[in-house]
């Protein structure tokens, strides 16, 4: 599984022999393509090729969401500064599927990493559901959970686990053998070799599965949401869709976004702080 | 009594490719006393680092029997440090967290374990070294790390498997100097592997000469040159043509 940087990219302070546009520059580097994007959207819905109600300009996309975020003026009526809400709702089923994806990843990804008899046991299985799609779950989810929070941290759950459990198993098992040899040597049982060599060695593997897990928890609470749930950004995106108010849509699509990239943001941070011995002798740590 | 006994040990490994077991060791007898410093020395492939795996306890004879300090070898213990060829070390630990990782392992709290590194961090001459990350060091350094952490678990036998093979000669020279005065300071008992004759004859107490194919042991010879040993001085020399000549292959045993 391909290694995910794990450190942010700061651009350097440059020096003030630097030309003054080129500071400039180097500041709002990362901003130039998305205005550009916002500017042409904005023009391209007030020129009029489509109904105005179809593809709304991104400023009627911030009067909407400022409403439902600070009820400025009311015109998202129910959701009208409900948005802190529907936030809350959506990140605490997140937060419980993948913190239960988590744990059962690791877990289970140990144990077979470990073990060839576990791995003869429970891989065929996994590797069967693995390819389900979550989605496909919902049906049965709401027969057994209802209509409520359960089917939608079941779902993430599902979403997220494999990415974890498959990261946490090619972790496991590139852990270098010397290593476990050295323990050996320093009188180590099992589990503490386990616990002190095996684990820490598939770290940096474990955290970039659970950046992968962390993008498909979202997707799948939103999915959730939509149709098994009646609280959250996904099912304000839905009503509103029913009520054909494609401003409300495009704020709940960007909201989605932007949580999504928070969670990530996060994951990176501890995964930073928990990794930083590898400042120094990865390729991320010298382009920092 | 001897510390270290090697009785009549053969090793085996099966060739799938040749159809046909390897002999990596046959029938060696070796002794090892109460602080000796053993080399084993002999060309690539002579079986030294398979005999310092069978005293590790990193694998098992075929035949024969391995005791250190009377007890019969079946596993790796505490009671033998292994300092390897790559420095091992636990990449994500600092370098008195490696240092102390036998410690560790017995579930002593940090602040004995800190305590008890810093002695070792000292003997081997990393102070001031203590909280970097094995890869914010130098190969050498990293060596020094690996010392430190077989020298803390105060085992009765230092296994050492050309732990200077990657380093330079300059470094070397100065890493023997430090791993006489270590065996000293510590009374430990080392057996240390090594294709270098001038590295042998520089350290040990002994040095054991290896034939390859089947591994043998050719001659046991004790070293009574005065320390710091003098490369260059005619004893040393005298030393050294006796065991290039017992290196060098006989006519009979050459292989295409």
């Amino acid at each position: 599984m391909a290694q995910i940087s794990t450190t942010l990219p700061v651009s350097p302070a440059l020096p003030l022999s630097v030309p003054l546009w080129k500071r400039i520059y180097r500041r709002i580097e990362r901003a130039i393509v998305p205005v550009l994007l916002l500017v042409g959207w904005e023009i391209f819905s007030r020129s009029g090729v489509l109904p105005p109600a179809l593809l709304p300009a991104p400023s009627q996309v911030l009067v909407a969401w400022a409403d439902w975020v600070f009820a400025t003026d009311g015109n998202t009526q129910t959701y009208s500064g409900h948005w802190i809400f529907d936030v809350a709702a959506s990140a605490t089923r997140v937060f419980a599927g993948f913190a239960i994806s988590t744990l059962l990843g690791v877990g289970i990804g140990m144990a077979i990493g470990w073990s060839r008899t576990v791995e003869r046991l429970i891989e065929p299985v996994l590797q069967v559901l693995r390819p389900v799609p979550p989605v496909s779950w919902i049906p049965l989810a709401i027969i057994w959970f209802g209509i409520a929070d359960k089917p939608a941290i079941f779902l993430v759950f599902l979403g997220s686990f494999f990415p974890i459990l498959l990261s946490t198993i090619h972790g496991v098992k590139t852990c270098d053998r010397n290593l476990l040899r050295a323990g050996a040597m320093t009188g180590g049982t099992p589990g503490k070799l386990l616990r002190y060599i095996v684990f820490p060695a598939a770290l940096p593997s474990i955290f970039s599965g659970l950046r992968i897990a962390v993008g498909s928890a979202w997707m799948l609470t939103v999915t959730a949401e939509m149709v098994a749930v009646k609280s959250g950004v996904g099912y304000v995106l839905w009503d509103s869709y029913y009520f054909l108010r494609y401003d409300i849509v495009i704020a709940a699509m960007v909201s989605i976004g932007l949580l999504g990239y928070l969670s990530d943001l996060a994951i990176k941070l501890i995964a930073g702080r928990v990794l930083r011995w590898q400042r120094g002798s990865t390729l991320q740590a010298k382009e920092g | 009594m001897s510390l270290i006994t090697i009785q009549n040990v053969t090793r085996l490994f099966d060739d799938p490719k040749r159809k046909s077991a390897v002999k990596a060791l046959d029938n060696v007898s070796v002794e090892v006393g109460r602080n000796e410093f053993l080399c084993l020395l002999g060309p690539s492939g002579c079986g030294k680092s398979t005999l310092l795996n069978l005293i590790a306890g990193f694998d098992h004879p075929t035949e024969g029997v391995v005791t250190v300090g009377g007890q019969v070898v079946t596993a790796p213990g505490a009671d033998r440090g292994v300092v390897f060829q790559q420095p091992t070390l636990m990449p994500w630990l600092t370098v008195w967290e490696n240092v102390a990782f036998h410690l560790t392992m017995q579930g002593v709290g940090k602040d004995i374990r800190r305590k008890k590194a810093q002695h070792f961090i000292e003997m081997v001459n990393l102070k001031g070294f203590e909280n970097h990350f094995p890869s914010e060091l130098s190969g050498g350094m990293n060596q020094r790390v690996g010392i430190a952490r077989a020298l803390l678990m105060n085992p009765e036998v230092i296994l050492m498997d050309e732990p200077f093979g990657a380093l330079d000669e300059q470094t070397k020279m100065e890493m023997h100097g430090e791993l006489v005065r270590i065996w000293r300071e510590s009374q430990s008992t080392i057996v240390f592997v090594t294709h270098g004759i001038d590295e042998s004859l520089s350290l040990g107490t002994h040095v054991a000469v290896m034939s390859a194919r089947p591994g043998r042991i050719r001659e046991m010879i004790k070293i009574d040159l005065p320390r710091p040993r003098d490369p260059t001085s005619p004893q040393f020399n005298d030393t050294k043509r006796h065991i290039l000549s017992l290196l060098r292959p006989e006519p009979a045993t050459v292989e295409a």
